[in-house]
């Protein structure tokens, strides 16, 4: 065993209201200079939709990720003499159609416009050229489904495990429920980009497993962006290097929550340390299809647990961060009560983001069909609601349902025992008759209900101590620090020639 | 002239090329990159990189083997088939290349606004270079045949004269005029090298073939003392 920590994430995904903030506030922070203005290293996209890049999730089209070959993890993209050979041309790199030309308006001409019969428009201008342009995507071009099936009835997930009058029933729910999807960098305990990267440019921080692409060392090579299956590195076309989500460091190592989770309207997103064991990454990444999602719960430890702590003090975590992962929310969402589930596991980069399914989907298939009572007839309720749980399961659980039931029974479960409680119109046996069923006691309820809906921001983002100028100061001389480490860049970064 | 172009210029391209190059990665490593614009075109870079880089690639591990093993070249070279064989494959990819670098270039002219914004002047003056020096050699292999055969008695001598620290151009004076053209470019573009984004070259990352695929660093490591700072999984 070797003990790690990592800062991890929840979202929950019932209470994203899809207002775009967190990526505007990512934006405004670190992507709008030259060559960036295309990135959104925080996206929100529409499910069921395309996302962003465009059917980002094909790997047959774009092979991110890692696949199982004979009991090993192979890189999808290839081994590496074949990336070395392709390394002139990556033949599965996105390109700026699959993302979408940015552009703005031109606001002067209306103001510069001469007097006459017209109303003057701003027209469009690419944010690259600068010269006109027609927009023919956008990053959310399929916002709200954007009034037609066109982009949620290509869903590679929905292609997957349907067939057409499947998902055409499916569509009859969907309309009324689609749901958000907000997406950052996971920062996966077996990161493909760093796998992918010929250089050896992309690393994990050790303290805090954080993912950074090494802008000194980063040749311009652009594996990595074919290597993440979430593409969630992204190719600055004006440096010639990859950038991607940052995990906003600089804001936790002073004390700060990301801006996307500082700005979330819906209060969706946790922050969290979990400890894990590095030393079973591999084995957690290369189990059956199916057991990925337990295995990966499997390798993150018990902060609780005496031997543990004595073991994560002796591999070199921090005291304060184990007491730290004592009360990180994510640790109750992911290992605790098992609410929480990985985006893709089936590409088996052990993602650290982790998604509470949202209910809504599930709600209404039953409402749908005439039927509100939830505490009655708990079962068969689920069961009815198949269609949205098999496209959750190719989401969340690589199509594992089982596990994806046993969520949406805890969800629902709580929901009947607080109505029972709040509202009354449940028979109280029922409830816990319910709760039985899910395995959920009364007092877990309760904490999950508090977390979920009463949460203050300190209970939400519960980051280590990294404050790092000040742990320097305590232990070392600043400039012998300095001069082993350096002090970023010394002067302004510039592209080559 | 002459003592200039094969005796001086040489010795100062491969001087700035090395010098500058080291310079130039210590000082300012953010700018080594491959400045790849992939990303706003991507069509006709597949018709110009790949055969470019593929035929570039093969023709200069030839023109390199050759220089450093001429006993061996000219043993291979020794036979009819084979030399004519070798001969025409060399032309074969001296055409693939020439290909792929026109289509670079047009892809950079100015109707291609996306890549015209990743594009400097620097761009032009790298094409320009490699356009005169592969033209002027796929002209060698049309009018001064066997190239493959007298390169190895009058360039590959003259090399190891500059090698040795003993210049002797005598080999190469009396070439005709393109030929010894397409020898100065060649040297021209080392000098290029250090100041262009032909450092790429340098750079190719043959150790992916043995690192880690994981890489995992450490700000500092407290705990366990006996680890290195940068230590590497798997
Ligand atoms: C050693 C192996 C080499 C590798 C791995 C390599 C790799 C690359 C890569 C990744 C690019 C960027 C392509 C893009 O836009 O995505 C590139 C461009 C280029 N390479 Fe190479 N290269 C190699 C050898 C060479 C050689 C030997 C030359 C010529 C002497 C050369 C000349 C160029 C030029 C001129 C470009 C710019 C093309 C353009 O976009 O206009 N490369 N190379
Ligand atoms: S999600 Fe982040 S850490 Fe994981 S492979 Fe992609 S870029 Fe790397
Ligand atoms: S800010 Fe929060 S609620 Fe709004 S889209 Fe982002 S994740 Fe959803």
């Amino acid at each position: 065993m070797n003990v790690r920590a990592q800062v991890s994430m929840v979202f929950h995904l019932d209470k994203c209201i899809g207002c775009h903030t967190c990526s505007l506030a990512c934006k405004n922070l670190w992507t709008d200079r030259p060559g960036t203005e295309y990135m959104w290293w925080n996206n929100v996209e529409t499910k069921p939709g395309t996302g962003y890049p465009t059917l980002y999730e094909d790997q047959e089209q774009y092979h991110g990720g890692w696949v199982l070959e004979d009991g090993k993890l192979r890189l999808k993209l290839g081994s590496r003499p074949t990336e070395l050979v392709n390394i002139s041309f990556n033949p599965r790199l996105p390109t700026l159609d699959d993302y979408y030309e940015p552009f703005t308006y031109r606001y002067k001409d209306l103001i510069d416009a001469p007097p006459g019969e017209d109303q003057p428009v701003a027209r469009p201008v690419s944010m690259i050229t600068g010269e006109e342009m027609e927009i023919e995507a956008g990053p959310n071009w399929d916002d709200d489904m954007s009034g037609s099936p066109v982009y949620a009835s290509n869903d590679p997930n929905l292609r997957k495990v349907m067939n057409e009058e499947e998902r055409r029933q499916f569509f009859e729910i969907q309309q009324l429920v689609y749901f958000y999807l907000p997406r950052i960098c996971n920062h996966c305990l077996n990161p493909s980009c760093v796998a992918a990267c010929p250089t050896g440019a992309i690393y994990k921080r050790g303290e805090d497993g954080i993912v950074l692409v090494s802008q000194e060392k980063c040749q311009g090579w652009r594996m990595c962006v074919s290597g993440c299956p979430y593409k969630k590195v992204y190719f600055n076309w004006n440096s010639g290097k990859a950038e991607k989500c940052i995990l906003c460091y600089p804001r936790l190592e002073t004390g700060q929550a990301p801006a996307c989770m500082h700005s979330c309207v819906g209060k969706i997103r946790y922050l969290g340390v979990l400890l894990y064991d590095a030393d079973r990454i591999e084995e957690a990444a290369s189990k059956p299809a199916s057991e990925l999602v337990e295995a990966q719960r499997e390798i993150i430890l018990d902060p609780f647990d005496p031997e543990i702590v004595r073991k994560a003090l002796h591999d070199g975590v921090d005291e304060k961060v184990v007491e730290a992962a004592r009360k990180s929310p994510t640790y109750r969402y992911v290992k605790l009560w098992r609410l929480a589930l990985p985006l893709h596991p089936e590409w088996r980069t052990l993602p650290m983001l982790f998604y509470v399914p949202p209910l809504l989907p599930v709600t209404a298939s039953l409402s749908q069909q005439g039927r509100q009572e939830l505490a009655t007839d708990f079962f068969s309720s689920l069961e009815s609601a198949r269609l949205p749980i098999r496209y959750m399961a190719s989401l969340f659980t690589a199509g594992d349902e089982k596990t994806v039931i046993s969520v949406y029974r805890k969800l629902l479960a709580g929901r009947v025992f607080k109505r029972a409680q709040t509202v009354g119109d449940i028979p109280m046996d029922e409830a816990l008759k319910a709760l039985d069923d899910a395995r959920l006691t009364a007092d877990e309820v309760e904490d999950i209900y508090h977390l979920t809906s009463l949460a203050s921001f300190e209970e939400m983002f519960v980051i280590p101590p990294m404050l790092r100028e000040v742990a320097i100061e305590m232990g070392v001389d600043p400039h012998e620090f300095q001069e082993e480490r350096g002090a970023g860049f010394v002067r302004v970064p510039e592209r080559g020639l | 002239m002459d003592a200039f172009w094969f005796i001086a210029f040489p010795y100062l391209a491969l001087a700035l090329a090395i010098g500058v190059g080291i310079y130039r990665y210590l000082t300012s490593r953010y700018t080594y990159s491959s400045l790849s614009s992939q990303l706003l075109e991507n069509r006709k870079l597949f018709w110009g990189s790949v055969p470019w880089h593929y035929g570039i690639t093969l023709i200069l591990l030839a023109h390199l083997f050759a220089g450093l093993f001429p006993g061996a070249a000219g043993f291979i070279l020794g036979g009819r088939i084979r030399l004519l064989v070798l001969e025409l494959t060399g032309m074969a990819l001296a055409f693939f290349a020439l290909f792929g670098l026109i289509v670079l270039m047009i892809r950079r002219l100015p109707t291609n606004s996306l890549v015209r914004r990743a594009t400097s002047y620097m761009d032009g003056i790298v094409l320009g270079f490699l356009l005169l020096q592969v033209a002027t050699g796929v002209s060698i292999a049309i009018f001064e045949r066997w190239g493959s055969l007298w390169y190895l008695r009058t360039a590959v001598p003259w090399f190891w004269s500059l090698v040795k620290l003993h210049p002797d151009m005598s080999t190469v004076a009396t070439l005709p005029g393109f030929v010894k053209v397409h020898f100065v470019i060649g040297f021209a573009i080392i000098l290029l090298f250090p100041f262009t984004r032909l450092v790429h070259l340098v750079m190719f990352p043959i150790h992916y073939m043995w690192r880690p695929y994981q890489v995992v660093i450490w700000n500092r490591r407290r705990g366990r003392a006996a680890v290195q700072p940068t230590e590497i999984i798997r």
